[in-house]
């Protein structure tokens, strides 16, 4: 019989803490994997054409975009924020790319028109929630009719096309062989979000604003700043997907990524950031946005319509998060 | 007194729909001629409707963005019900609505209820699922108007008094609105749990259960309004309503209702609603594109959500100089 009482046990700190190893062995990011494995199996099983480079490289276009905005959302979630504009955005700023090419606008013009608008919707989000203290999924949602309002205007029914043709190459070039610029966009950009998050200042103050707000503000970090930075971020990254889907598109139509913000929050949630803020990582995204990939990719060889796919990642997106509440009440309910 | 009714929320949102009017009668006068009122009216009815649902559902601290595709899932079904058993009377078809909405109400209660999911996330989450449903339920086909019985597409059009059914059903969704909301224990129910989620509990009301009351009342008037807008436009695809409730919470956050929770009344809400539903119409008129709607809708949730928090701080200062005053 142990002296010390279950209940101050539990809150005994360890000896020592676990390796890396042992973390990851228990961890969302290992599970997910096996996830991503099983999925890439069931695949090649379930259809022949699976396993051919080319179909491979094609599949990667379904999450590379989605997952670059995902990038950034992961950072704006777990500082406690959310964004549920950034398709809306992607759609203003491909707009303003189409009429820029009305103009007469050559590719760098058009690079930096979808940069500039997606930063600047950003900031307008972010001005919102930070300098007037309002709830960002109300501002976000309000700006998401806005932004994807104002591209209707300009629009309406219609769609622009004649991009220059060396503007395809940032959604349809490839870098080498199979491998195309998105992707090689989508790896580095994984890569600067990680080291932003896991290795320097900046993130320590995202996960320290995500878990207590007040505490960060009494420790020094500039959480409007902080905040109000994460905001441009998230358009600047929706600024990039928006051109890189122009470009593989070639066209721009109002109802562009419509619904995309969903999918964002989805692959951000099933890549084990909490949608309380405070906790995830960017590597647990970057699976995530394999499996999604791949799943949505599987069920398009198979011949599924795109509207049932999205019942998969809406009720993808409720498992993910129910499942380990059910978990965690079942292991405690067995302890008592 | 004057100072204080000039103050409330409804005042100012009633002020700005009359200037609206005055402003678009001074230049098309048949805009304002009582029929066309009428019209708007009966226009606006399934956005009154769904506001005063989504009304309860955000003064409980929750938001229920799945109410459109409730809407056009019931919808579908019931048309679907109707082209296999066109006999079916009328009462029955309302009470399968109901019913159908407030079990896909239900579902939104019972997994922020029971498994403390965020609101948001749940309703994100049935909202595709809910559309996927009708895809799979209609196989991506119409239900055209031939298809529909007589008394089905008839009922909500039926005049009244001189009103449609349509906007009958509004009012009375209204009035039961203000018994249910100022008389009941479950309408204080919502303001305690949106105004204090903790002092709720000491007072012994079950935060969650009421939560979960809240989506299945939004749920079920998403049902409702789902028979009555497939019947009036003859029409039922999956696409219905799309984006509609963006333009409910829009009504809500224009008619004073704080997203925070705990805020909020049925005249709010109803004036919100009415104020879109009067631009949406007075847009044709004078000649805007439709396409403006989204945007327009999207500045008045932001201008509106901004006026909200400015006026709720200035609100807290009143009530401690009136404090100090009694002193």
């Amino acid at each position: 019989m142990s002296l010390v009482s279950p209940d101050l046990a539990r809150r005994q700190l360890p000896d020592r803490l676990k390796t890396p190893l042992q973390r990851f062995l228990v961890s969302w990011e290992l599970l997910l994997l096996g996830v991503a494995v099983a999925v890439f199996v069931l695949n090649s099983f379930a259809s022949p054409y699976f396993l051919d480079p080319w179909n491979l490289s094609d599949a990667t276009f379904n999450f590379t975009e989605k997952a670059m905005i995902a990038f950034a959302m992961a950072l704006l979630i777990i500082s406690g924020e959310i964004d549920l504009s950034v398709a809306s955005i992607l759609a203003l700023a491909s707009t303003a790319m189409g009429f820029a090419v009305q103009l007469g606008a050559d590719t760098p013009v058009l690079v930096l028109t979808g940069l500039a608008v997606g930063l600047a919707c950003g900031a307008f989000n972010g001005l919102l929630v930070t300098g007037f203290g309002l709830p960002s999924i109300v501002v976000t949602i309000g700006t998401m009719s806005l932004f994807r309002g104002i591209s209707y205007i300009v629009l309406g029914d219609k769609a622009y096309t004649g991009y220059p043709s060396d503007f395809a190459f940032f959604g349809q070039g490839y870098v080498w062989w199979v491998i195309s610029f998105e992707f090689v966009l989508f790896a580095l950009l994984a890569v600067v979000f990680a080291v932003l998050l896991h290795r320097t200042n900046f993130g320590r103050a995202v996960y320290v604003i995500g878990n207590n707000p007040v505490g960060a503000l009494f420790s020094g970090i500039r959480v409007p700043n902080v905040k109000f930075a994460l905001f441009v971020l998230t358009g600047l990254m929706s600024g990039v997907a928006a051109i890189c889907l122009t470009s593989r598109l070639g066209a721009t139509r109002p109802s562009i990524a419509f619904g995309w913000e969903l999918e964002v929050v989805t692959m951000v949630v099933l890549g084990g950031v909490s949608i309380l803020g405070g906790s995830g990582t960017i590597p647990g995204v970057v699976i995530a946005a394999f499996v999604m990939g791949m799943v949505t990719f599987g069920f398009g060889l198979l011949n599924v319509p795109g509207i049932v796919m999205s019942i998969f990642i809406g009720l993808l997106l409720i498992a993910v998060i129910a499942l380990p509440r059910i978990a965690r009440r079942l292991l405690a309910g067995r302890k008592d | 007194m004057i100072r204080l009714l000039f103050k409330s929320r409804e005042m100012i949102l009633g002020a700005a729909i009359l200037v609206l009017m005055a402003a678009i009668a001074s230049r098309f006068p048949a805009f304002v001629a009582p029929s066309n009122l009428a019209n708007v009216l009966n226009d606006t009815a399934p956005l009154i409707i769904l506001a005063l649902g989504q009304m309860v559902v955000i003064l409980t601290r929750c938001i229920d963005l799945s109410v459109a595709a409730n809407l056009a899932l019931t919808g579908m079904a019931v048309a679907m019900l109707n082209t296999v058993m066109p006999g079916l009377p009328i009462p029955v078809i309302l009470l399968v609505a109901l019913c159908l909405g407030a079990l896909m109400g239900l579902i939104n209660g019972l997994l922020v209820w029971k498994l403390d999911i965020p609101p948001i996330v749940v309703t994100l989450g049935t909202m595709t699922i809910f559309r996927g449903i009708i895809f799979v339920i209609s196989g991506g086909e119409w239900i055209n108007a031939h298809e529909m019985s007589d008394t089905f597409k008839a009922f909500p059009r039926a005049v009244l008094f001189g009103l449609p059914v349509l906007s009958w059903i509004a009012i009375a969704v209204a009035a039961g609105f203000v018994v249910l909301v100022g008389r009941t224990p479950l309408g204080r129910a919502f303001f305690a749990v949106g105004g204090n989620p903790h002092a709720a509990v000491y007072t012994g009301i079950d935060v969650g259960r009421t939560q979960c009351a809240a989506y299945v009342l939004s749920g079920a008037l998403a049902g409702l309004t789902g028979y009555l807008w497939v019947a009036r436009y003859a029409v039922a695809y999956v696409d219905i309503a799309a984006g509609f409730e963006l333009e409910v919470v829009a009504a809500c956050v224009i008619g004073g209702i704080s997203i925070a929770g705990g805020i909020g009344s049925v005249g709010g809400a109803l004036l919100g609603a009415l104020f879109l539903g009067i631009v949406k119409n007075a847009l044709p008129v004078i000649h805007i594109s439709p396409f403006w709607q989204l945007a327009i809708s999207g500045s008045a949730i932001i201008i509106a959500v901004a006026f909200n928090a400015t006026s709720s701080r200035a609100k807290g200062r009143v009530i401690l100089k009136k404090a100090e005053h009694a002193l």
